[in-house]
């Protein structure tokens, strides 16, 4: 498996409970026990899918012994957004573009055809 | 104006395909030779702000192709080899973003015949593994299709006022 920040990125991102995580992260700092509560699930599963995020540096863990808070890092978010937009406009404008050319060479074959006497 | 039908349309498909749809009012044969066109390729290749440069391009089964992108953002390549070349059917390519390197994916684009001058072209991608496709699904490659795009904007919406 790739081991890039991108493909870390993606890793993380692609399961719900630790997109959940962020989602509740983006409205503020929450420790292991807050960020536990909507799921059913251990606390020692939480943190699984904290350290996990904690690697993609997605997320911080605060200093404190007692609390260790967690908070959302977006720098990798916006990586990945700024990769797939770049992906998807790729594709969408080049076929956009083949479009254009396409019609300019049916026109171009057209005016061929009527040229030597095969149009109508 | 473009028909509804010749707008792309992105679906993935089992645990490492993206599969890109586009219709076209063209002939299959013009189609395919227009993809195939090394002096076509750099008047369509691309977002519209890249100015596409072939560097290689040798349409036949191991034949390598690079084409080198520059934009205001910067310099950047794609590469990648020819498999297949079934005219006016088929082809089979491999998939790189120098930008990205080792994430290659191998693209199998079909021109379907759909008859009255018009062609769609499907161009599957099947990525190396489930990480590399969901990370391009899940994050939006087609907007509204996705959850996580959703949740990214809000969340990108959100960081960007706090910050």
């Amino acid at each position: 498996m790739a081991t890039d920040r991108l493909s870390l990125t993606f890793a993380a991102l692609a399961d719900p409970t630790r997109r959940a995580i962020l989602a509740r992260l983006a409205k503020g700092g929450a420790s292991v026990t807050q960020l536990a509560e909507p799921f059913d699930m251990t606390l020692p599963a939480i943190s699984k899918h904290l350290k996990v995020l904690e690697r993609a540096g997605l997320v911080e863990r605060g200093r404190e012994a007692q609390f260790r808070p967690v908070a959302l890092d977006p720098a990798p978010l916006r990586e990945v957004d700024a990769w797939v937009e770049r992906y998807r406009r790729h594709w969408e404008e080049t076929f956009d573009r083949l479009d254009e050319i396409l019609k300019e060479l049916q026109q171009k074959q057209q005016k061929k055809e009527s040229r030597h006497g095969r149009g109508r | 104006m473009v028909a509804a039908a010749n707008k792309l349309v992105v679906t993935p498909r089992g645990d490492t395909e993206i599969v890109l749809t586009r219709e076209f009012d063209a002939p299959r044969e013009l189609v395919f030779e227009a993809m195939t066109d090394p002096d076509l390729i750099p008047r369509f290749w691309g977002r519209r702000i890249d100015k596409t440069t072939v560097d290689t391009m040798d349409v036949r089964p191991g034949g390598k192709w690079r084409f080198i992108s520059k934009s205001p953002e910067g310099e950047t390549a794609f590469r990648g080899e020819f498999k297949e070349i079934v005219p006016p059917e088929r082809i089979v390519w491999t998939f790189e973003w120098e930008g990205l390197p080792g994430h290659i994916s191998t693209d199998t684009v079909v021109f379907q015949d759909l008859g009255n001058g018009r062609t769609r072209i499907v161009d599957t991608s099947v990525f190396a593994n489930k990480e590399d496709r969901d990370g391009m699904i899940q994050s939006g490659m087609e907007s509204g299709a996705s959850q996580l795009y959703d949740r990214l904007e809000e969340l990108l919406a959100e960081l960007k006022t706090r910050r």
